[in-house]
């Protein structure tokens, strides 16, 4: 047995936030038969402390950056960023689901110990620096994800939302697997930066082709975790059938972790050939871009307006990664972080306002909801706007620092083309600002019950960040860009 | 702090100040807002007086790093140019609350505070010297008229309003773009740094970049001018708005599309700008020519009144495109006048439709017996929209087709026709609606001006005689931005022609020209 074969107690400080947030879930699971309903309350408030004890391992991890376990985790910058972000979502999330669970009659531990675990998951994922990593990270955010998406298991559109998105998912993950093996039949190696030297040495014996077959089947797997086209058939479906908290979770967290893993996959391991892939996520962009916004036009489900919308804003991300630079790579995690807090804000609206069953997901269902619920309604204007990139906004920094990374690397056409569809999408984020504003208030707005206090929280937050990002961008900026770095 | 910053900051705090207001105390809101207006009002008069002759570039200016990388800054300053219109705007934003102090009954308190968060808006956009922060100022002051015409306007509103966001929001992406582009070559978004680049060479195009990125920014600008085939947002915006929400977007907003041309288009990309000219004016002739011609069979007068701004935005296009001194200086003061009359008309036709309750011209006649004063005042300002000399439009026509004709003959006579077709809906509209006879609803309902509406409408009217009778109270600093510009222009094609294509510089390269 090697000497270093047990990890050093800075190796298990560096991953304490998944060890913290799985001691947490697993305690839920016990109080969970043991309390029942009665502790319904206190199961989220021990998630949410388990959060936050999180939250603060990943800041405390990154005092000591460095590789754990013979280098298959890394918490280095890149990582304490998505670490923060994909917790910060699911702090957001808990305190959006409060009230919801209580409606609907499943305030169970269960829920906050699936969220939990796929939190885990997305923090492995985001630390990785190494394929098998990557992929178990991957699985275990995935399947809390797949339960947690049919979580109402009496609703039908749940069920339905579970059943594809697992059967989907799992076709999909499967691509990424093979793609796995493939490339390390070819380099003789899992790990990131060896795979990236394996391509560059002059000797190797790895034949182009089957290179680029192995990247095309990775792409096709990370293309369905961040829901780009052509992959992104199923998130329509998925975001309209779970239960909006969880649509809120899954559009934020997950999908952050995803491009977090894209990210490092080809700009470190498959960065040689970049120029080869590049091509496939230029078109994988524009038609995210183009088929998310255009299809949202039409939605009169809010859920699925923003599911598409969603979409779209993965395909604003693409672009990111299209430049094939460090701005492009600060550019998509400013972005990403952005996209987080105006999404869980304005699903979280979404979960207030849908009534028991979700009765109330109609833009219609929206009307007059600033006459009824001023305060409500202008933080999902706020939110909207943000989508939509209306100055001072972090939705508008993060599109613009995105659009300077691509003209930078002299994208001109997807620039246009991408600033076009922007302008495309104000069409139908204005539908819901038209309605809430401007039409006599419906039956939903008036029986929307006030705010409570997690599920205020879980939108003024998201507003605050939302104007930090927009007007004072320098720290969160400063900080991609200097982890954009570690991501080559 | 500068007084120029107090000038913009004022209105952004009248708007948080407004949103801590209990809303069921209208009378305080309406109170604050008018207060806020008027003493940002009085500190820009301190910057016409302030602003010295002697010094050459902008005034009041302060510039800090706002976000320092990419390097943006908050970076501001006033010359002849953008001076009277921050005046206009600051003037407008007071009478705009004063006309709706009874007319706007629901959601008082939002009016307002999207009322003051506009003059925030507008004001940035006519100071900010850094193409990032008037990108930002240029869509800012475009979400509080959306809401001002989605909320409180008319039936058809809500086409309206997203019409016009559509329409700008299209135009300004690209715009948008054009900046990036902009500033991945020189490495600043700062307008004088840039305009300084250019002009030693340091920073130049290939005439065909040039032209992509003068077409990017000059469509954004025309569809917020408007210029004609892009005008088609304007007749519904105006119809549909509340009285408030027209005179800001006829008298203001659309100065921020010329305003952008003559700040923007012309000294940056001034030969494309020089190429494109005899174009641009076919299409501002068209312009004044088509947007006379329709207003002159319109039976709503707001909508008359509407198209009437299509076509003395025409004129302002035609001045600028015609790259004489003249042309410039009087398409500046036809924007001016433009804000004064064609306001006060706007506002005056607020005042009829508060009191009948229509719009329509056939619903009118004979308001001149019920109403002397308000029929007074509308004839004045009649006269002034149409160009009587005296008035204040006099004198920019005047300039502009002067300017023109130096340019090119046969412009002004072509844009002279407006001239006299804007005498003929004009003039057509006041006898219908003013003279004949009195119809019972007219007698009933038609009453004269009132304190409040007297208060609203007399600076207005006093700007015209003054704007009219002496110019040098406002010409001199207009002509002294106007030389620079042109200046400008001139300058960056000269070095274009002198030096040899530059090779292409990637923004690592090019120094910081701070």
């Amino acid at each position: 047995m090697r000497a270093d074969f047990f990890p050093q107690t800075v190796e298990l400080l560096r991953f304490l936030p998944e060890m913290v947030l799985t001691v947490v879930g697993t305690l839920l699971m016990v109080l969970e038969p043991l309390g029942g309903q009665r502790w319904s309350k206190l199961y989220g408030h021990i998630s949410l402390v388990g959060l936050a004890g999180a939250l603060a391992a990943a800041v405390s991890a990154y005092s000591t950056p460095g590789p754990a376990f013979s280098g298959m985790l890394i918490a280095d910058g890149f990582a304490a960023f998505f670490r923060v972000l994909v917790i910060s979502v699911g702090i957001l999330t808990v305190l959006a689901s409060y009230r919801y669970l209580g409606r609907e009659g499943v305030d169970t531990g269960e829920y906050h110990a699936l969220i939990l675990f796929s939190i885990v998951g997305q923090c492995i994922m985001v630390t990785a620096n190494e394929l098998i990593m990557i992929f178990i990270g991957l699985e275990i955010s995935s399947i809390a994800s797949y339960v947690l998406a049919g979580y109402l298991r009496d609703d039908k559109r749940a069920n339905e939302a579970a059943l594809k998105y697992f059967l989907l998912g799992s076709f999909a993950t499967a691509f990424l697997l093979y793609g796995i093996a493939w490339i390390y039949g070819l380099t003789g190696s899992t790990n990131l930066t060896a795979i990236r030297t394996a391509l560059l040495s002059h000797d190797s014996t790895a034949s182009p082709i089957l290179v680029a077959v192995s990247a095309a089947l990775m792409l096709v797997g990370l293309g369905f975790k961040v829901s780009g086209a052509p992959f992104q058939i199923w998130a329509p479906d998925v975001y309209q059938g779970a239960p909006a908290p969880v649509s809120a979770f899954m559009s934020a967290g997950p999908k952050a972790a995803a491009f977090a893993v894209f990210l490092r996959i080809f700009m470190t391991a498959f960065a040689p050939i970049g120029s080869g892939w590049e091509p496939l996520v230029w078109l994988s962009a524009l038609l995210s871009m183009t088929i998310g916004n255009f299809a949202a036009l039409t939605q009169s489900n809010i859920k699925r307006l923003l599911a598409y919308s969603s979409i779209a804003h993965a395909g604003y991300v693409l672009v990111a990664v299209a430049a094939r630079s460090e701005t492009g790579t600060a550019a998509a995690m400013f972005y990403l972080a952005a996209y987080a807090l105006m999404n869980i804000g304005a699903f979280a609206v979404i979960a207030h306002l849908s009534g028991k069953g979700e009765r109330f997901v109609g833009v219609d269902d929206f009307a007059g909801l600033a006459v009824r619920q001023p305060f409500t309604a202008a933080l999902l204007t706020v939110f909207l706007l943000s989508l939509i990139g209306v100055p001072l906004t972090g939705g508008f920094f993060g599109k613009f620092y995105i659009f300077k990374a691509a003209l930078e690397s002299h994208l001109v056409w997807l620039t246009v083309l991408g600033l076009l569809n922007s302008a495309v999408a104000a069409y139908y984020y204005l539908r819901i600002l038209v309605v809430m504003y401007m039409h006599e208030p419906s039956e939903a707005a008036s029986d929307a019950e006030p705010l409570g206090v997690g599920m205020k929280a879980a939108l003024v937050l998201p507003a605050l960040g939302t104007f930090i990002l927009g007007i004072f961008p320098s720290a969160l900026l400063a900080f991609a860009s200097k982890s954009a770095v570690l991501v080559r | 702090m500068t007084l120029l910053n107090l000038v913009l900051g004022l209105p952004a705090l009248g708007f948080f100040a407004l949103l801590f207001v209990p809303r069921d105390k209208p009378q305080f809101v309406r109170g604050l807002a008018i207060a806020m207006a008027l003493v940002t009002f009085i500190a820009s008069i301190g910057l016409a007086t302030g602003l010295r002759g002697d010094v050459a570039g902008m005034q009041f200016s302060t510039d800090v790093i706002w976000i320092p990388t990419p390097e943006i800054h908050f970076h501001v300053g006033i010359d002849g140019l953008s001076l009277w219109l921050v005046i206009l705007s600051t003037l407008l934003t007071p009478i705009c609350i004063l006309i709706s102090w009874r007319s706007i009954d629901k959601r008082v308190k939002e009016f307002y505070a999207f009322l003051l968060l506009l003059e925030f808006g507008l004001i940035g956009v006519f100071i900010s010297l850094d193409l990032f922060l008037f990108y930002v100022f240029w869509e800012v002051s475009l979400v509080p008229m959306y809401f001002l015409i989605g909320i409180w306007g008319h039936e058809r509103r809500i086409y309206a309003a997203v019409k016009f966001f559509l329409f700008t929001m299209a135009g300004s992406v690209l715009m948008l773009a054009a900046i990036i582009y902009l500033y991945n070559r020189a490495g600043t978004f700062d307008y004088a740094a840039i305009l300084n680049l250019m002009a030693g060479g340091k920073l130049s195009f290939s005439p065909g970049q040039e032209m992509l990125l003068f077409l990017a920014f000059f469509v954004a600008f025309a569809i917020k001018v408007p210029l004609f085939p892009l005008h088609t947002w304007l007749p519904d915006a105006h119809v549909e708005a509340p009285t408030a929400g027209s005179v800001m977007l006829a008298s203001v907003m659309l100065k921020m599309g010329t305003y952008g041309l003559l700040r923007y288009c012309v000294p940056l990309f001034s030969e494309a700008a020089r190429r494109c000219a005899p174009w641009i004016i076919v299409l501002a002739i068209i312009g004044i020519i088509y947007g006379a011609l329709v207003a002159m069979v319109q039976p709503n007068m707001k909508k008359l009144v509407a198209y009437s701004s299509v076509s003395h935005l025409g004129f302002v296009v035609l001045g600028i495109f015609s790259f004489t001194q003249l042309g410039f200086d009087g398409a500046v003061y036809q924007m001016l006048n433009h804000g004064i009359s064609t306001g006060a008309l706007f506002v005056l036709v607020g005042y009829l439709y508060e009191r009948r309750h229509s719009l329509a011209i056939a619903d009118f006649g004979g308001v001149a017996t019920p109403a002397p004063w308000l029929s007074t005042i509308f004839l004045i300002t009649t006269l002034a929209s149409i160009g009587l000399p005296t008035l204040n439009n006099f004198v920019g026509e005047y300039l502009v087709l002067q300017g023109a004709a130096q340019a090119n003959f046969r412009w002004a006579v072509f844009a002279a026709i407006g001239v006299i077709l804007s005498a003929c809906y004009m003039l057509w509209l006041y006898q219908r609606v003013f003279y004949g006879d009195t119809p019972e609803p007219v007698t009933d309902h038609v009453y004269d001006l009132n304190h409040r509406e007297w208060a609203a409408i007399l600076p207005l009217v006093a700007m015209m005689v003054w704007m009219g009778v002496y110019t040098p109270s406002f010409l001199p600093p207009i002509t002294r931005a106007n030389t620079a510009i042109l200046d400008q222009s001139r300058m960056n094609v000269r070095f274009r022609v002198a030096l040899p294509p530059a090779p292409y510089l990637s923004a690592r390269e090019v120094p910081h020209a701070r």
